[in-house]
This record gives C-alpha cells, sequence and structure tokens, in this order.
C-alpha cells in the first residue's frame, strides 16, 4: 500500500506541476487542482498508513490512526476547494477582459510592448 | 490581559461581518464602521504593545485546550509589535481609502477588515498549522483587495499572485507535512523541543521539510529567486492596497524569525540555525536585484515595488546574520521600510491621480496641480526609502552594517548595501526630476476632475511620513525595546515555559 500511496502522490504531483507551468489559464487551473489532490493525500500519509484503526485514543484501544492530519486534510480541502473556485472565476473575467486565456495575457509570438514591462 | 490576545484577530474579522452583512449598500457607514474599528484596533495593540514590553511571553488557549494538544496564541514583544505596526499602517491605509478608492468595486472595507484579521493572526499564532490557516485568510481578502476596481493590466497580474500564492500554499502544506510526520506536533514551541528528539535517520526529513517551509515564506518576502510576483502585483494593484501589502512581505520577514529562531535556533542541535546559509545570500541578490529594477523602472509604481524588493533584501540581510545585534537593527529597518514603502505607494497615487492619460509612465508631461507640494512628499519618502539622513532609514542601515561587522561576508555586505544605496538615490533622484523639475518646464497644465485638495489622503500619506520622522526621532526608545524583542527571541526557553509550563524544558534533548 506504501507503493501504491506513494506512486500515486508522484504521478499527481508530476502532471500537476507540469500542467501549471503551461502558459494557458485553463491547465494551470487544473494543474493546481491535481498539486491540491496530492497534497492532500501526502497530509494523510503524514500521520502514518493504518488501515481499519479507531482514529481515537482511549482505555483498551493500543493501535490507532492518527487523527490530526484527517483534521488537517479537512482543511486543507475546504480551502483549495474555495480557491479553485476563486482561480476558475477568475481566469475568466481575465479571459474576457484581456481577451486571451494566457497568464501573462498575450497570445504566444506576440511582440512584448515596451512600456509593457516595467 | 490574557484574554486581549485575541481581540486583533475577533475585532476585524467580526466588522467585517458585520460591514458585508448590515452596511454594504451604504458607503459612509461602511467608512465609519471600518475606520471606527481600526482606531479601536489601534488602542487595544498599542495596550498588548505596552502590556508586551513589561512582561514575559503569554499564552492565549483558544477554545481553552491544553498546549500542545490544542492551538495557542502568543504574545511576545515581537508579536505584539507586529500586530501594532500592522494596526497604525491599517489606519494610515483605511483613511486614504475612504476618500474615493474604496467606490471603485465592491466591498473593499470587508475584505480590509478580513486581510487585518488574517495579517494579525499571522503575527499571533503559536502553531504551524494555524499559521498556515491565516496566510489563507489574508491571502484570500488580498486577492480581492488586488482586484479591487479590476482593469486589464490589474487582472493579469492578479491572476499570477494567486497562481503563484496557491503553489505556494500546495508547498506549505507538504512543509508541516513533512516536519509533523517526524515529530508529531505543529505547536511551535512543543516543536523546538521535538526538534531536539528526532530520530537520527528522520533528520533529513526535517531538514527538508524545514527548508520547504523557509522556501515559502520566503515567496512571501518575495526574496529571489521567489521575487517574481511582486513587482507587477504591487505596481498594479491599486494605491491603498499595495500599500497596505508593504506589511504582507514583512508577514513572510516575521515567519522566517519566529519559525528558524525558536525551533531551528540555537537549542536545535544539529539543525542550528537551518536556515542561516541561504538567506542571507539570497537577501544579498534579492537587494541588487531590487535596485537595479528601480534604476532601470520606467513606470513610477514599478519603480517603488522594485525599492520594496530591495528593501526586503535588505532586511533579510539583517535577519539572515541571526545575531541579536543584526535583528534588532533589522526590525528598526523594518519599521521603517513599512512605513516608507506605504507612504511612497499613496504619494504616487497622489501624482498619478493629477497626470491625466499621463498616469504612472516616468516622462515629462505638462505641470498637474500642486506639483510643489507632492514633489515635497515625494523627496521626503525617497529619502526614507533610500536611507539618507535624516529620516530613520538611514539609521536602520547604519545599525544594520554595524551589526554586520563581525560577520564574514562583512566585505560583500558592506560593498552591497553601500552601492545599492546609491544605485537607489540615482533612480529615484531621476524620477523626480522627470516627474517634477522637467515637467515644470513644458507649456501647459493639465486639468483633471476631482478634488483639488483631497484631506484625507493628504492627511494619510503625511501621516505615513509622519511615522518616519516619529521613527527617527524616538529612535533611542525603539531601540530599546528592540533590543528586549530580539533578547526574547533569543532566550526561547521564556516562549516555550510560557506556551507549554515551566516544566516542559526537561522534556529537551530526551
Amino acid at each position: 500500500m506504501e507503493f501504491l500511496v506513494a506512486s500515486s502522490i508522484g504521478l499527481l504531483t508530476t502532471c500537476g506541476t507540469y500542467l501549471l507551468l503551461r502558459g494557458r489559464t485553463f491547465p494551470v487551473v487544473v494543474g493546481l487542482a491535481l498539486l491540491s489532490y496530492a497534497v492532500n493525500v501526502f497530509l494523510f500519509a503524514m500521520g502514518r498508513l493504518t488501515i481499519n484503526m479507531p482514529p481515537i485514543l482511549r482505555e483498551g484501544v493500543t493501535e490507532y490512526t492518527d487523527p490530526l492530519p484527517q483534521a488537517l486534510v479537512l482543511t486543507a480541502i475546504v480551502i483549495s476547494f474555495g480557491m479553485t473556485a476563486l482561480i476558475v472565476v477568475l481566469s475568466i473575467r481575465a479571459f474576457l477582459e484581456i481577451g486571451n486565456d494566457h497568464v501573462d495575457g498575450r497570445p504566444v509570438g506576440a511582440p512584448s510592448e515596451a512600456g509593457d514591462k516595467n | 490581559m490574557g484574554d486581549w490576545i485575541v481581540v486583533p484577530i475577533v475585532l476585524p474579522a467580526v466588522m467585517a461581518a458585520l460591514i458585508v452583512l448590515a452596511v454594504r449598500h451604504d458607503i459612509i457607514l461602511q467608512r465609519v464602521f471600518s475606520i471606527t474599528a481600526t482606531l479601536a484596533l489601534v488602542a487595544v495593540t498599542l495596550s498588548l504593545l505596552i502590556f508586551a514590553s513589561g512582561n514575559g511571553p503569554e499564552m492565549y488557549a483558544l477554545g481553552d485546550w491544553p498546549a500542545p494538544f490544542g492551538i495557542v496564541l502568543v504574545l511576545d514583544r515581537l508579536s505584539a509589535m507586529m500586530v501594532f505596526l500592522t494596526s497604525l499602517l491599517g489606519l494610515g491605509v483605511i483613511l486614504f481609502a475612504s476618500s474615493e478608492w474604496d467606490q471603485r468595486g465592491k466591498h473593499f472595507h470587508a475584505l480590509f477588515q478580513f486581510q487585518l484579521m488574517g495579517v494579525n493572526g499571522a503575527f499571533l499564532t503559536g502553531d504551524v498549522f494555524n499559521l498556515f490557516v491565516f496566510f489563507e485568510v489574508l491571502l484570500i481578502a488580498s486577492y480581492g483587495l488586488m482586484l479591487h476596481g479590476a482593469g486589464a493590466e490589474r487582472l493579469k497580474a492578479g491572476m499570477q499572485y494567486v497562481v503563484i500564492n496557491l503553489t505556494g500554499s500546495s508547498l506549505f502544506l507538504i512543509g508541516v507535512g513533512m516536519i509533523y510526520s517526524v515529530t508529531g506536533t505543529l505547536n511551535m514551541a512543543d516543536l523546538a523541543i521535538q526538534v531536539t528528539n528526532v530520530a537520527s535517520g528522520d533528520a533529513a526529513l526535517l531538514r527538508a521539510g524545514a527548508l520547504i517551509l523557509l522556501l515559502v515564506f520566503c515567496v512571501k518576502a518575495a526574496l529571489v529567486p521567489v521575487h517574481f510576483w511582486l513587482p507587477g502585483t504591487y505596481a498594479n494593484a491599486p494605491a491603498p492596497v499595495a500599500a497596505l501589502f508593504a506589511i504582507m512581505t514583512k508577514v513572510g520577514a516575521y515567519c522566517v524569525l519566529r519559525v528558524y529562531s525558536l525551533a531551528f535556533g540555537d537549542m536545535a542541535g544539529d539543525m542550528a540555525w537551518l536556515a542561516a546559509p541561504y538567506v542571507l545570500p539570497a537577501a544579498l541578490v534579492t537587494l541588487v536585484l531590487g535596485m537595479t529594477g528601480v534604476l532601470a523602472a520606467k513606470r513610477l509604481n514599478s519603480l517603488i515595488a522594485f525599492s520594496v524588493i530591495g528593501s526586503m533584501g535588505t532586511l533579510l540581510i539583517a535577519i539572515g546574520l541571526f545575531t541579536p545585534e543584526a535583528i534588532s537593527a533589522g526590525l528598526y529597518y523594518m519599521l521603517h521600510s513599512t512605513f516608507s514603502a506605504a507612504a511612497l505607494f499613496l504619494i504616487a497615487d497622489l501624482v498619478v491621480s493629477r497626470r491625466g492619460q499621463f498616469g504612472d509612465s516616468l516622462n515629462t508631461a505638462p505641470r498637474f496641480h500642486q506639483s510643489g507640494f507632492l514633489a515635497a512628499l515625494f523627496f521626503a519618502g525617497a529619502i526614507g526609502m533610500a536611507g539618507m539622513p535624516p529620516l530613520s532609514g538611514f539609521i536602520g542601515k547604519l545599525q544594520i552594517l554595524d551589526a554586520a561587522r563581525d560577520s564574514d561576508a562583512m566585505v560583500w555586505i558592506w560593498s552591497i548595501i553601500l552601492v545599492t544605496s546609491l544605485m537607489c538615490i540615482v533612480g529615484f533622484g531621476r524620477a523626480g526630476s522627470v516627474l517634477f523639475w522637467k515637467s515644470a518646464s513644458v507649456d501647459g497644465e493639465i486639468t483633471v476632475d476631482g478634488a483639488k485638495w483631497p484631506v484625507l489622503p493628504i492627511i494619510a500619506s503625511c501621516g505615513m511620513l509622519g511615522a518616519l520622522v516619529a521613527l527617527t526621532i524616538f529612535a533611542g526608545p525603539i531601540t530599546d525595546y528592540l533590543n528586549g524583542v530580539s533578547a526574547q527571541l533569543f532566550d526561547t526557553s521564556q516562549y516555550i515555559e510560557a506556551v507549554l509550563g515551566e516544566n516542559a524544558l526537561s522534556l529537551l534533548g530526551q
């Protein structure tokens, strides 16, 4: 199971990073989403991988799964969900206002204006 | 006093909700609520500052859960100073924005209060994951503020700003996860103890986690090579927001100082001063790059944005030395650079709004209203930013140079700080002479609509400059306080005992 979890985190991170480095906003948004999935699974793994154990410490229970990462993942999921919604709206707005969907606001091959960069 | 620690977080949170729910249709009421709340915040944080200067660190356990299981807020001299700085800056910004800027979009005041809540929370929290949450609060508010009033350029810069910070948040979680997986704690004070107990096989994981966290803080502090978001964001943000963002880079610097002096400081054994070899060289490059940008800038706002990068470089040089003298010098420079950057952004907006279609490009244009008065303000702000006498930037830089005297990198630090100061003077001198002197010889006059003497913005800009003057005049008492701050930072046992109780230190190194 360790191998499965580790390799899926790795795959998600790789795809996320690749898409994040693309020039258009849609792949970037998807890349950010993949990256946040990878992080969520990673956070789960930080309390060690255990199966079928109660997430609580009480008398008679010696084996348990760490409940804290689950609480943290919940927080992280809520935040990343909100953020994804925000960036989707933002990129649509940017597309409508700028007229193209490139992250730096200009289509490939277009000359940079002199006054544009600082 | 203990319960008052939570007020700088709760007050803006309640106010923001109240503004957006109850008075969102009435701009006058919004202004009254927002300014009153910020004034109250100044009063509360001032009393916290006075309390902290006479006492040791004080803890507030949220929900009364005992540390290290619950989340704690900690008030010590450093965090008290930072929340007071935030509220003063916030007061200036909200006065400036209340004349006209807050009407260019919706919900400025609510977002502004949420921003204050996030920044104050980041300064007060004693828990690494809670720090992440407050980072998100301040970032979410800053996305809204950054895009306030919209426009194509601002949306483009805002998009990049959001993407960079979301990536930073992911990295933050990875770093926190790695640290938790080997130490089993998120409480900063407890972390300081657990770091000494980590098994040697896990040390590499801890080190990697801590350095990923350092990278995230450096994104916030705009340190090279992760500074790319700053010039576009600051130059295109609405002026009052850019001024408020002067504190955002300081949040990053504060976190470097807090985490790497407490958890990875003197007591950390093999991990001692983990950040030191990375921060100093990066800060030196940051300073050179920022001031080169000042020379190369073609727009007034990006000129100021690059000078902010340069000042962050100077500040992190001092922090990167990790000695008590250097840190108290750096903190003085931090107070100074926050106010001087804010003052410059506000003054630049007064200039830009009077130049009509010429905007903030550094070209000669006909005269505009009050160019003499604004030239004087700009001159004072530029002196502050460049670190020339008589204003406080000079004292700050002098203290940093003095503190760097015993460092191995002394030659580099001295030569780079002195040369870049000259570059900064040349850059601002050129900008000022183009905007005010050369333009005085052009025929005609630019006339724009709007108030001739906008009272609140001018009060706010002069207030920021006044803060620089006050920093200069009261340099003695302020330096005494800052020496206390850095002494407390280096005596981490005070902080740990305040959070975990008297016997906590006996767990060290077991």
